[in-house]
């Protein structure tokens, strides 16, 4: 397209083609309201500028420079004509291209931020340019961004800090699981896609170990969904049953997912902290109990279920026969459904019992037990878990399943099944690995403890789980020096700053509660114990030589 | 809860949506083959008849095309399975080598990776892609890997749709999009591919760019599409893609492309990338599998990838719904893509060989189709390919006469023949659904074996007529 014709489009167009066909180079429209030139116009030639640009020039911008036209002269201003130069972008070949995009830009930019023209735009449509409103995030997300996780698993990736962070083994998990995972993939069949709310033979052997703990017949194939982890179920869980304009309680200290879960599928977190009972020497999570009255008072019409974690991550707490026959009561009194995160539910030591809400009269048909393979074989990378539940409310979880994922990985769900079926054996024995990896981690448990109150912190001794509670009021550290954002809880600045002067990595506990509950918890900070004994000693080390500068 | 009405069929008020079913009856048991608006569903009910004759339903299976449990039910009535669409066939060795050897790796492979994707995967995909997308990808903040290319979808259309936004699906589509859009409290919108001439080939179903554009209101958000096409197998051409972008552009809309098949073409067909066009890259997501990339769909390893702008979102879903994905098999498919852009265009690579594998087979099942008066849709690309039952001279036996010309012969095909196939007006809107009852489809990435017993079946059938 020769220059004339080309400035005549550009006239107090609209829409603005600008194009110079060299060789095979062509046009990126950009959309453009108007061009003027100012100061003087005909007869000047092209700009210096401008001869000096490339053949790859290119016209962007998005920002509009209306403010700065109006501050000109009105008599200043003439359609470009001869001054704007055509300026192409270049399209990528299939071959890719000579002139990275990058470089078109900016000789862009240059050219339109030069003052001998304001170029009133709106926006234009080539690549490297950010979206606009218009492809923002749906509502649903909005605020759901960042997470504890975002922040602390980079902090403490570094291989010099001794992570007690986030929660996963360092222990290997059993090497028949392994052995298995590399059977099941040998075999051609294993390697596509299986039955989309789960393995056959997994759901198979899930009924066979759960009918047994629950002392009823389950139907593998109705009442089991199995799901990309237990995070996967608590998903499937809230979008299949949670609605838009319900109330979900939750109970503090929670595992972090559960309010965005609960917001995204558009309904209202409602919170009740556990808190503390006065008067003991030594703290264990059992000594966190929830207000039987307060409880009662977070129920009402709205309450479409409430989510229960036992063992409770972070504290450990496990939930005795009455406490769960009071949160039962509720639950029937105003017909609400239950959500039971039982993912460490193998994980308990010695005096203290897991009890299935589920297995409470009447609780059956309103709850959804979830559990999961990687918690319980020590593979939280294979990401595999599980609803259990009546059928009428499990169907809903198949729904959500097979409009967002379909079907989970075939040789893992294998492997967890021949998994799941070797320990139903041994149920019961010291040889199965569900009581076994207790056994082992009840050791870990109270050498974490004791190493933590030598360093002068105090522990919440977990009845469950593989985390510990500590509390680091009695070390009075002094963070004010540690430069936060603004309002940052103690507990954090407090991770961040152990993390760096001290190389050891944990959590800190207001990731798990609500603003209100932050006072309460601020103190605290959550270790992991599941680590095999070096990386223990390791954090022994750093933890004896706390008080030495 | 099964429904028997007087004309014999039964409603299965599944867990989604009410199902119609019609039921053939092979041998002892009955066979049940539910078509709704997303898919065709197979259910295996048997049926005892106790001491007083009453029948009773044993045990349900509802099952969709599901191999293992479809593969017994082949086994028993003798059918001979394309309808599946997946391999019956292993994964290349050397992506299972390298699970293998992941799996017996350190106690990392079995713990949690990078909640976006395993490291030297994202590393692997980005170092892959950004030559043939003519961008410079950014492997932490322009990909997303998902549990499948499933999933891809669901949190692009989760991260990007809002209420009553609206969203283009250019038809026949899989399955999924229509309810995935509606889950997100989308309108779906549909616009046909149409056939165009002597249809003898993919290439001939077209898109119309005025149908298309008139589509576009003020609340369209997005347009998907797929390419290579399941079931047609079409692969559009540039010109078609630029029509596409440049509607995207002028109206700021988003684009979903669905690339699962992407290295499946054939006659030099060329898969090109609607991201790869100008203006495009910012506003589209390429949606990609390993199932289908290494003939792996087990494994369930997908990935998304675009501009990080609308990644991030894409990032914000995951986090909140799987947030990990399984590492070993992301580890093995990350060393699955160095291998391939090492070998990149060399006859070793295997994304030249499992489509020159699969041009042969696609020969062999058109011929064994035209042989019997099945009018075969010589597929661009994919591995499937629909055949034009129009011609085909058969008495179709059966009482139900509402129901669609393609689920009837696919019925009758199974209950006398003896072959699974798919039909085609399954993927088609309701709105549609009557213009296109007249194909069913067919999967050819089989073993020989099986293509050899479907070519008896069709030569046997031939010298019938």
């Amino acid at each position: 397209m020769a220059e004339d014709e080309m400035f005549n489009l550009l006239r107090g167009l609209s829409f603005l083609l600008i194009v110079r066909d060299v060789s095979s180079y062509t046009l990126t429209a950009v959309q453009v309201w108007s061009v003027h030139a100012i100061g003087p116009s005909s007869g000047k030639g092209t700009p210096d500028y401008m001869k000096s640009q490339s053949k790859n020039q290119a016209i962007s911008n998005d920002r509009e420079r209306s403010s700065t036209a109006s501050s000109r002269c009105p008599s200043q201003r003439t359609t470009v004509r001869q001054q704007v130069s055509c300026a192409v972008t270049h399209r990528p070949t299939d071959g890719g291209c000579l002139t990275p995009i990058t470089t078109c830009m900016n000789i862009a930019r240059q050219v339109l931020n030069c003052p001998l023209f304001n170029i009133h735009y709106r926006r234009f449509c080539t690549s490297q340019y950010t979206m606009t409103s218009r492809h923002a995030n749906s509502k649903r997300i909005q605020g759901l961004d960042k997470n504890v996780w975002v922040a602390f698993t980079s902090l403490a990736a570094d291989p010099s800090i001794v992570n007690l962070g986030q929660g996963y083994p360092d222990i290997p998990p059993p090497s028949y699981v392994k052995e298995a995972l590399a059977k099941a993939a040998s075999v051609d069949q294993m390697n596509q896609y299986t039955r989309g709310f789960g393995h056959p033979s997994l759901v198979k052997g899930l009924s066979q170990v759960y009918g047994k703990v629950y002392g009823r017949q389950i139907d593998p194939f109705k009442e089991i969904l199995v799901t990309v982890g237990g995070y996967g179920s608590l998903f499937s869980t809230m979008q299949g049953l949670v609605e838009e304009g319900d109330e979900v309680i939750i109970i503090e200290p929670f595992f972090d997912c559960y309010v965005p879960m609960v917001r995204m599928a558009g309904a209202k977190p409602v919170l009740i902290p556990l808190r503390l009972k006065s008067g003991k020497t030594t703290i264990t999570s059992a000594d966190w109990v929830l207000d039987p009255d307060e409880l009662s008072s977070k129920f009402n019409s709205k309450t479409k279920a409430i989510i229960i974690n036992t063992p409770n991550n972070p504290i450990g707490k496990v939930f005795t026969r009455d406490e769960l026959q009071m949160i039962a009561d509720l639950c029937i009194k105003h017909d609400t459904l239950c959500f039971s995160d039982e993912v460490y539910e193998w994980l308990i030591y010695r005096g203290h019992q897991h009890i299935k809400i589920a297995t409470l009269p009447g609780m059956w048909d309103r709850t959804i037990t979830i559990s999961s393979a990687g918690k319980t074989f020590s593979v939280t990378g294979w990401k595999l878990g599980w609803s259990i539940g009546p059928e009428h409310l499990i169907k809903h979880l198949q729904t959500v399943m097979q409009n967002t994922l379909y079907t989970c990985p075939t040789p893992l769900q294998e492997a967890v099944a021949q998994g799941m079926l070797l320990n139903c054996e041994l149920m019961g024995q010291p040889e199965c690995y569900f009581t076994s990896l207790a056994e082992e981690l009840e050791g870990k448990r109270d050498r974490m403890a004791a190493i933590v109150q030598e360093a002068g912190m105090t522990p919440v001794i977990p009845e469950g789980g593989y985390f510990m509670l500590v509390d680091v009021t009695s070390l009075n550290q002094d963070l004010s020096h540690v430069t936060d954002d603004e309002g940052e809880a103690y507990d954090y600045k407090f991770v961040k700053w152990m993390i760096k002067e001290k190389k050891l990595a944990a959590i800190p506990v207001t990731a798990f509660v609500g603003d209100e509950s932050k006072k309460q918890f601020e103190k605290y900070i959550r270790l992991c114990f599941i680590k095999q004994d070096s990386t223990l000693d390791a954090a022994e080390k750093i933890l004896k030589n706390w008080t030495k500068i | 809860m099964i429904v028997q009405n007087e004309k014999g069929y039964v409603f299965f008020s599944s867990i989604t949506r009410p199902m119609k079913a019609t039921y053939c009856s092979t041998g002892s048991n009955e066979d049940f083959i539910f078509s709704d608006y997303y898919s065709t569903w197979f259910l295996v009910c048997s049926n005892v008849t106790d001491n007083s004759g009453n029948s009773t339903a044993v045990s349900e299976q509802l099952f969709r095309t599901n191999r293992v449990e479809f593969t017994q039910l082949a086994a028993e009535y003798k059918v001979v399975n394309l309808g599946q669409g997946f391999p019956d066939f292993s994964p290349p060795p050397f992506i299972q080598e390298a699970f293998c050897k992941a799996v017996s790796g350190g106690p990392t492979m079995h713990q949690y990776t990078r909640a976006f994707g395993h490291p030297p995967l994202v590393k692997s995909l980005a170092k892959f892609f950004s030559g043939i997308v003519g961008h410079e990808i950014d492997a932490l903040e322009d990909i997303l890997v998902t549990v499948g290319a499933y999933q891809a979808l669901f949190c692009a259309f989760q991260a990007l749709v809002d209420e009553g936004d609206e969203v283009i699906i250019v038809e026949p589509f899989f399955d999924c999009y229509q309810p995935m859009v509606a889950m997100a409290g989308g309108k779906a919108v549909y616009v046909p591919l149409r056939p165009s001439g002597a249809v003898l080939s993919s290439g001939d179903w077209v898109l119309s760019a005025e149908e298309l554009a008139s589509k576009i209101t003020a609340r369209t958000k997005a347009i998907v599409i797929n390419t290579p096409n399941n079931p047609i197998g079409k692969v559009y051409k540039t010109e078609e893609l630029q029509m596409i972008a440049d509607l995207c552009i002028k109206h700021d809309l988003l684009c979903i492309s669905d690339e699962v098949y992407e290295w499946l073409t054939y006659d030099g067909a060329k898969h090109v990338k609607i991201a790869s066009l100008p203006g495009m890259w910012e506003r589209t997501v390429t949606v990609g599998s390993a199932g289908k990339t290494f003939s792996a769909t087990g494994w369930k390893v997908g990935w998304a990838m675009g501009s990080g702008q609308v990644i991030k979102h894409m990032k914000t879903i995951h986090q909140n719904t799987v947030y990990h994905c399984a590492t070993a098999a992301q580890e093995a498919v990350g060393h699955g893509f160095e291998r391939e852009h090492k070998l990149f265009g060399s006859p070793e690579s295997y994304f030249q060989q499992l489509p020159a594998t699969l041009q042969q087979k696609r020969t062999k099942l058109a011929a064994c189709l035209e042989s019997v008066g099945l009018q075969p849709v010589m597929p661009e690309g994919g591995y499937f390919m629909i055949a034009d039952i129009s011609s085909v001279k058969v008495n179709l036996n059966d009482q139900s006469t509402d129901e669609a010309d393609d689920f009837r012969f696919v019925k009758w095909l199974i209950k006398e023949k003896g072959l699974a196939t798919i039909p085609v007006s399954a993927f088609y809107s309701p709105e549609h659904r009557k213009e296109f009852d007249n194909y069913i489809r067919f999967c050819f990435v089989k073993e020989d074996s099986t293509l050899d017993a479907a070519e008896e079946i069709l030569r046997k059938w031939s010298q019938e007529q």
